[in-house]
């Protein structure tokens, strides 16, 4: 936690970065542009292996590598995943981010094409942001970045 | 000339080729960035030609693997309501009912139905991208976003 106070206090609405996870190809090029539209810097990664690799997370050993990341200077603001992948879920990765105090803190926001009760409610007992069925508009990546900007201001 | 591209449009979305997500994905457009519909359009058709061959043939194999086929559906369908193919999308939907219920002619008879939905919104789409670029600069131009 401490860790991530170091980097609130430059968080402007022009350096939100946002970590998009998506195995789709289509999908992964229309929510860097909505992301980008809005402002935010993206990175975008097909899987969540890569996604725990970016964040310098391992899938085991967190306390290890939480390190690394800060040595890194692994700035990210907001984590927006895909649910249904190969290999990880959306929901894994939810739930290796939530399990790591390096980013136990990030916003994790689930997006889906399948809209069941049930795995919205597992999301977010788990601790993701928000869920948002696919596909994504314009106004789902406003609204999340202005409750975002809010929330800096804040702390 | 901006006319008729708007009653092209119209016409795709009357006869229910396209829906809302098509127009989300025009608002995104640009001057920095003014075919952004096309690439993603582009991009679609590129990437899930590997997808219907991987059904295809999934699909000759005796007996089906549903849960394979419904997989592989599963992600045609996300590209494809991301880009608004609002009939290819309804036919993926079909299948994926079909393959819920272990239905192997009803797999392959909408299988069918879904490349013919699919190539022919491929041809519409690339006569309006054509026309939109034909006409593109003086809209450009015009464009206060």
């Amino acid at each position: 936690m401490a860790q991530n106070c170091e980097f609130l206090p430059c968080l402007d609405s022009n350096e939100v970065h946002v970590l998009a996870v998506d195995d789709s190809l289509v999908d992964r090029k229309v929510i860097e542009r909505l992301l980008r539209i809005t402002s935010c810097k993206v990175t975008s990664v097909d899987s969540g292996r890569r996604a725990l690799q970016y964040l310098g997370l391992h899938e085991e050993e967190e306390e290890e590598e939480e390190g690394s990341a800060i040595y890194n200077e692994i700035k990210v603001d907001l984590i927006i995943t895909d649910y249904c992948m190969p290999g990880m879920t959306g929901f894994e990765l939810l739930k290796k981010i939530k399990g790591s105090s390096a980013f136990r803190e990030t916003p994790v926001v689930i997006m889906s094409s399948e809209n069941v009760v049930a795995r919205i409610d597992r999301c977010l007992e788990e601790g993701a942001k928000e869920f948002i069925v696919k596909p994504v508009k314009l106004s789902d990546v406003e609204r999340l970045k202005s409750s975002m900007v809010g929330q800096a201001r804040i702390q | 000339m901006q006319r008729q591209l708007a009653n092209m449009k119209q016409s795709l979305f009357d006869q229910g080729y396209l829906d809302e997500q098509f127009i989300q994905l025009e608002e995104l457009q640009d001057d920095a960035n003014p075919n952004f519909v096309e690439e993603v359009v582009t991009l679609y058709y590129r990437d899930s030609a590997r997808l219907i061959q991987s059904i295809e043939q999934a699909l000759e194999k005796s007996p089906l693997d549903f849960s394979k086929l419904e997989c592989l559906m599963h992600q045609f369908k996300g590209s494809s309501s991301s880009i608004g193919a609002k009939r290819v999308k309804s036919e993926c939907t079909q299948f994926k009912e079909y393959c819920r219920v272990g239905n192997s002619d009803g797999c392959k008879r909408t299988f069918q139905q879904l490349k013919k939905e699919y190539a022919t919104l491929k041809k519409k789409v690339e006569v309006y991208f054509q026309f939109a670029r034909q006409i593109g600069p003086v809209e450009k131009a015009c464009r206060s976003k």
